[in-house]
């Protein structure tokens, strides 16, 4: 067994850029202040001393433009890490993610690959209001020609970036602002991580929490409470939202019989929607409980830091439903 | 404590006569394992059970002539079921429960399991359903106690722990009603005749009461009879595979992709999950009989093939099990060498579609501005308009041809 260390999601972020960058020299990012301001969060604080101004790049305020700007350098060979602020804003991007980078494979009859890496910061930060807390995930999880990761964990923090600049097709990575300064245990030799799979965080024998993003340590911790009750539930850290990885959770219902779905996006049209309904097509025989869903509250995200809280999931919340769902 | 009961092997099947136990009081059963051999008019049929348990009681004697769906035996489920915890006074509980428990009890597992057809429909998960569609539980007698009210799985276990500790509750008045049942003159009719007389009465129900609709397709067998020829170069003369067998799995892959076609008409439309062929064998004596080929679209060709050869003789033998008989899902039938160009079937009820294989002949055909001569059959289904419309048959022929097309695929 190897050591394991303790660092923040924002450094295990920041160890995986530095490495990326150090492995290939086609790696580059470019973003808004990701340069001489260190990033909005920090997150590559120190790294243009590092590796230089051609390599982090910092970018006018346009995302339609930088993000047009590292899709053309995909397709000249380059491997460019594009960092959007955050999800709110990159709906300003939003034609050059979906009608350039996830269409040109097939445009093209099979010619030209993109192989760019869209990160953004998503979800509620801390007290960032409407304009700056979205979790706009099942926006990106809609379209095909591109590959959706969430980054619910430390291990995952550290892994997925390697791991999507192996891809020839774009993929976005959603990292989670609320998460930044959250410290976590990873394996001191950490590192690539498979993008394919949903991952079994905790395994259970009651009911499936299936979640993904922020919900990974909610439900974890949530789980927790629930098994001092002799409750035991399986978490299933879903990470790659397009393609799904229909077969995992698929599994864990039809050995749990029961599913709830809990995601900070809006309940309507949301990744658990899609979730839901594809238990419902292929596992319905094995449901004993209908499947419940706990998502964010369908308004803009308040100011205030109650109703802030009160507008997401939260462990209490999952610890609550749970109960109502399995002691009626 | 599961009630074994008469089981209908076919829609045209009314009752049967328990002709031998196979199995006495105290036998363990293992699934599939053969209880009776029960008289019907379809010939002496193996009844056989699927599931673990012990046999308890045997409710009818040999001889006797019982209606479909009268309770023959309880048997005390093993297996899962008896994996379940029971309370350590179980057994005890069980000695001094029997004389002191009223008298409603005893309907609990006799009572016919249509309640749930005739009042309103009870909710109940589907993995309920399920676990007590596999351990035969009569769910209008099962409280729910899940959301508004819903049967859950618990409920199932709970009751199927109930139904072990009370064995001996559901015989008493079953025997009686069972004795009163005349002993079978049927060995008196001759069985050409009996056949004769169920194939009457399933084709004349089936014209009555299904509204058919016809779609026909010709479709070319170059690529299907040069696969055969190939394979069979590496197969001795008993594996040799007949047109049939690629028949079969084509239907049943074209099946899965068109799966409103495998499915019975019983209040509306019901899918089935498993596709398992029909297939008509025409008996030396006049008649036919209709064995399933169980799951036929996991099995490889070569697998149906060693099926057909193991299931027609023994339909011709009148051998078959319950099991080949009553779960077909879908019927084919083949009219083989020289009867016929092309066959309509008259469709199997409760199934909603039978296809029509003609005889396989060369013919000239038009192929991209050329006449060839190439080896071609006249397919034909037959569908039941309440259940599908012609678009739903026309996918299915062209899954099918899809397949037929393309040999290597199945």
């Amino acid at each position: 067994m190897s050591k394991t260390i303790t660092l923040t999601y924002r450094e295990a972020l920041k160890t995986a850029i530095r490495e990326a960058l150090q492995k290939d020299e086609r790696v580059f990012l470019m973003g808004e202040d990701v340069g001489h301001y260190g990033g909005a969060f920090a997150v590559s604080k120190g790294l243009l001393k590092e590796f230089g101004p051609e390599r982090i790049m910092d970018v006018p305020l346009s995302e339609s433009g930088f993000t047009g700007a590292g899709i053309g350098a995909a397709l000249a060979g380059m491997r460019p890490i594009v960092e959007i602020m955050t999800v709110n804003f990159s709906l300003l991007a939003m034609d050059q993610i979906f009608n350039n980078a996830a269409t040109l494979l097939h445009m093209s009859g099979g010619q030209l690959n993109v192989p760019v890496v869209i990160r953004m910061g998503c979800g509620i930060g801390r007290q960032l209001a409407a304009q700056h807390s979205h979790s706009w995930e099942p926006f990106y999880a809609h379209v095909p020609g591109i590959n959706v990761l969430a980054v619910g964990t430390h291990e995952d923090a550290r892994g997925m970036l390697l791991s999507a600049l192996e891809s020839p097709d774009p993929v976005i990575i959603f990292e989670y602002t609320s998460m930044l300064n959250l410290e976590g245990d990873i394996p001191e030799n950490a590192g690539a991580v498979d993008i394919r799979k949903a991952k079994i965080r905790r395994e259970g024998k009651d009911l499936s929490l299936i979640t993904y993003g922020t919900g990974v340590y909610k439900s974890l911790e949530a789980a927790e409470i629930l098994e001092r009750e002799g409750i035991d539930v399986e978490v299933v850290d879903l990470r790659v939202l397009r393609p799904l990885d229909e077969e995992t959770f698929l599994a864990s219902v039809a050995k749990t019989h029961r599913a709830l779905l809990v995601e900070d996006a809006w309940r309507s049209v949301s990744i658990s929607s899609e979730v839901s309904a594809r238990i419902m097509e292929k596992a319905f025989f094995e449901l004993d409980l209908p499947v419940e869903r706990l998502c964010g509250v369908e308004v803009p995200i308040p100011y205030p830091k109650h109703l802030e809280d009160a507008s997401v999931p939260q462990v209490q919340d999952i610890v609550d439903r749970v109960r109502k769902i399995l002691r009626p | 404590m599961i009630s074994f009961k008469m089981p209908s092997l076919g829609a045209d099947m009314e009752d049967g006569t328990l002709v031998e136990w196979r199995k006495q009081p105290g036998d363990l059963l293992k699934r599939g394992d053969i209880i009776a051999d029960v008289d019907t008019q379809k010939g002496l049929i193996e009844i056989e059970f699927f599931g673990d348990g012990v046999l308890e009681k045997q409710l009818v004697e040999e001889g006797h002539k019982v209606p479909v769906g009268t309770v023959l035996a309880l048997i005390r489920p093993t297996g899962d079921a008896g994996e379940l915890e029971m309370p350590e006074a179980a057994p005890k509980a069980k000695q001094e429960a029997v004389p002191t428990e009223p008298p409603t009890q005893e309907k609990k597992i006799t009572s016919p399991p249509v309640a749930e057809e005739k009042g309103k429909r009870i909710k109940i998960s589907p993995l309920a359903r399920k676990i007590a569609e596999m351990q035969q539980v009569d769910i209008s007698q099962v409280i729910g106690t899940g959301p508004e009210g819903a049967i859950v799985k618990a409920d199932i276990e709970k009751c199927l722990v109930e139904m072990k500790m009370a064995p001996e509750k559901e015989v008493v008045d079953k025997p009686a009603e069972v004795h009163q049942q005349e002993p079978l003159q049927q060995s008196a009719i001759p069985e050409s005749e009996a056949i004769r007389r169920a194939v009457a009465a399933a084709m004349s129900r089936s014209n009555q009461d299904i509204p058919h609709y016809y779609l026909e397709k010709r479709m070319d067998m170059s690529k299907a009879m040069a696969w055969l020829k190939e394979a069979n170069k590496e197969r001795t003369v008993q594996q040799r595979l007949l047109p049939v067998a690629l028949f079969i799995k084509a239907v049943a892959k074209a099946l899965d992709d068109v799966p409103d076609l495998n499915a019975v008409w019983e209040n509306g439309l019901q899918r089935k999950n498993e596709i398992n062929i029909g297939f008509v064998v025409s008996l030396r004596t006049g008649g036919i009989m209709v064995p399933a080929i169980l799951n036929a679209d996991t099995l490889s060709i070569d697998a149906i093939m060693a099926c057909l050869n193991d299931i027609i003789p023994r339909a011709r033998a009148f051998k078959l099990r319950s099991s080949e008989l009553s779960q077909s899902t879908f019927t084919i039938t083949s009219i083989g060498e020289g009867g016929g160009d092309k066959v309509f079937g008259v469709i199997y009820p409760p199934q909603v579609g039978i296809v029509g294989f003609g005889e396989i002949r060369e013919e000239a055909v038009v192929h991209e501005g050329m006449i060839g001569i190439k080896p071609i059959v006249d397919v034909t289904l037959a569908a039941d308009h309440r259940a599908t419309d012609g678009l739903v048959g026309g996918k299915f022929m062209a899954a099918l041809n899809k397949y037929l097309q393309n040999p290597a695929s199945l």
